[in-house]
């Protein structure tokens, strides 16, 4: 095991399938210098320009001519720079991307991988700290990945670029100095596996990216008044591993569902649903939700902060369905 | 403006223009009538009038090469040489159509023939060509790719975006604008500034033509000059090919937004009937010859629209297929 930091353990996810198939290639704005998360940093000394492409600020060309050339025998690792700025490559992700397999019968293939940095944080504002999964979970023919931990960031990213359709990896930008085990040998971690990141026996909380983190620190302090909390991360919500889930609720039977984005129409209500169709018997309470509230992410700090679901959240959600 | 000009077509490639603009021709005004018919769902946007630039960049290709197409697209499959069987049942939306009816007249590829998809929305393929670039590049393979655009898309961002990156990359891309004039009911000059979409080339440094689209051999002759300098390593070029469509921009449309006297002029400038003119003046067509051709084109259609009758529909469920490579999961 090493010690690796979520943005290191991606850069080697990178380098180590960059290696193996020539035809895996980056690019993105800004992605020679690694800005703005260093995730790319010093691929160009070892893959040169022609495999570690700085674009201009032309997202719909991006994410557009990757399509182009995923569906003709490459490899693209397309960097978002942040997940917002999809916004202005939607109708190649969302279009193009997305739907060329399905509406052309099935005759081409498109092999690449959407890394979106997002998350709220340190001010970013409106414009760039969006979490703007749940928008992809609703659209057919993407796979959405969403790692916590700089292991699974590795394994998950590594399982993108290998698989033969297009999956998007929502790299939440508060984790990419978060250090964690990431194992010396090459390991994959499969789409559609949850883990369990902690056990427990009263409560589930599904939790995603920093969710997971802040979950993991509400079952500590709740462990101080005797609620054991089981913290599960699916890792992908396309596919989902519904099986992890409902063997939990079967232990458990209390859940609560713990994301960033905003509360309404989220991939927390998908997740909800989910465990109300496949263990509506098992349920002791009803399904607690976290997420933020229904607004954009405001830039002052205690603006930020308020709209910012944290352990506390956690925390209260947990209790209300335990009482 | 490209300099050269490319080797004049031999016999051989100018009878089988003529036969493929002919095709172009009979399967759109069949298509047409099908329509009107109730035999083809959906809305249907068919070239006829057009033909010229699909059959000019088409015969100025390599079998490999790539075509990225339009909501206007059957012409530009006919002419690269797609399934006219595979097409038809599509265009019915039957279980054996070339994207199994899950595409249709819009959505509608042939990858056989290295055409990569009509497109519902405009100006997409300019931003895709410049990644199949890459690809041929990488690949070290010489293909070409062409996206097909109309007047009205080179308004669009992905336009800029696309002709900017192709252009900074060295891609072997050709740009292909078929301005007919009208953007759906908007007229080129209510929603063109400076005119000219081929004089937009100027700003991104690279070659800007200008030809008559309603003649084929000039079609031929621009595209095959930027085929060659694509090919050649020399980057890509934009083409404005203008043109008239001689039909509504949808089946159905009243064109209220426009006269006869438009219509009148395509007919008077016909692609079809111009070569069979050159062609009648060279000796290499007459009167029976030409009826000949018609006529064995005409069976191929029949042969797509009986093969198409007598297929059958998907069955309801076969929605859930196709969608992913690999899915072995429950949603």
């Amino acid at each position: 095991m090493a010690r690796l930091d979520f943005g290191d353990a991606l850069n080697l996810a990178l380098r180590e399938e960059m290696r193996r198939d020539r035809r895996v290639y980056c690019i993105g704005e800004d992605i020679v210098l690694g800005l703005p998360f260093g995730v790319t940093k010093g691929l160009i000394d070892e893959f040169g320009p022609e495999r570690v492409l700085n674009a201009p600020i032309s997202e719909a060309a991006i994410v557009g001519s990757a399509f182009g050339a995923a569906a003709t025998g490459l490899v693209p690792v397309v960097d978002m720079h942040f997940a917002d700025f999809v916004t202005c490559a939607m109708d190649e992700v969302a279009n193009q991307i997305a739907k060329s397999r399905y509406m052309f019968g099935g005759q081409l293939d498109c092999p690449l991988t959407l890394r979106m940095p997002y998350g709220i944080g340190k001010s970013g504002g409106g414009h760039h700290s969006n979490s703007v999964e749940a928008w992809f979970v609703n659209l057919p023919g993407v796979k959405v990945a969403i790692p916590s931990t700089p292991a699974d960031a590795r394994g998950l990213l590594k399982t993108a670029i290998r698989d033969p359709d297009p999956v998007l990896l929502f790299e939440h930008r508060a984790l990419y100095r978060v250090v964690g085990e990431v194992p010396e040998a090459e390991t994959l971690v499969p789409l559609g596996s949850a883990d369990v990141k902690r056990a427990g026996r009263d409560v589930t909380v599904i939790a995603t990216a920093r969710m997971v983190h802040e979950s993991l620190e509400a079952a500590r302090r709740l462990a101080e008044e005797g609620i054991d909390v089981e913290v599960v991360d699916p890792r992908s919500l396309v596919p989902l591993d519904r099986e992890t889930l409902a063997a939990s609720v079967r232990r458990t039977h209390r859940v609560i569902v713990a994301e960033e984005g905003p509360m309404r129409g989220s991939a927390g209500a998908w997740l909800a649903w989910v465990v109300m169709e496949d263990s509506f018997d098992e349920l002791d309470a009803p399904i607690g939700r976290v997420a933020a509230p229904n607004v954009p992410i405001p830039f002052s700090p205690p603006l930020e902060s308020f709209v910012m679901p944290s352990a506390d959240d956690v925390v209260a959600a947990v209790r209300q369905v335990v009482k | 403006m490209m300099r050269g000009a490319m080797q004049a077509p031999g016999p051989d490639t100018l009878l089988s223009m003529y036969a493929s603009m002919l095709r172009v021709r009979l399967f759109e005004e069949r298509a047409r009538e099908l329509f009107q018919h109730g035999r083809i769902p959906g809305f249907l946007h068919t070239s006829v009038g057009q033909e010229a630039v699909a059959v000019g960049v088409a015969a100025a290709l390599r079998p490999d090469d790539y075509v990225l197409s339009t909501h206007r697209g059957h012409g530009h499959l006919v002419a690269k040489r797609g399934s006219l069987r595979g097409l038809m049942a599509e265009l019915y939306g039957k279980a054996n159509g070339i994207c199994h009816g899950k595409g249709g007249t819009m959505h509608i590829a042939d990858v056989s023939v290295g055409y990569l998809g009509a497109n519902g929305v405009l100006a997409s393929g300019c931003v895709i060509a410049p990644g199949v670039g890459m690809s041929i590049k990488q690949r070290k393979s010489g293909q070409v790719v062409v996206t097909f655009f109309g007047d009205g898309a080179a308004n669009r961002g992905p336009f800029h975006e696309g002709v900017n990156l192709a252009a900074l990359w060295t891609l072997p891309v050709v740009f292909v604008c078929e301005n007919n004039r009208w953007a759906s009911s908007t007229a080129h000059a209510r929603s063109t500034a400076g005119g000219s979409i081929a004089a937009r080339a100027a700003g991104y440094g690279i070659p800007g033509e200008s030809v008559d689209g309603n003649d084929v051999l000039a079609v031929y002759d621009a595209v095959g000059r930027a085929v060659a300098r694509a090919r050649g390593g020399d980057g890509p070029s934009l083409i404005e090919a203008h043109t008239i469509r001689w039909v509504g921009h949808f089946e159905g449309d009243p064109q209220v937004y426009r006269g006869r006297d438009e219509v009148e002029e395509g007919r008077r400038r016909d692609p079809i009937a111009r070569l069979e003119q050159v062609l009648t003046e060279r000796d290499l067509l007459d009167a029976a010859q030409a009826a000949r051709i018609r006529e064995s084109v005409a069976a191929e259609i029949d042969d797509a629209v009986a093969h198409a009758e007598a297929s059958a529909l998907p069955r309801g469920e076969d929605a859930l297929t196709d969608l992913f490579a690999y899915y072995p999961w429950r949603d």
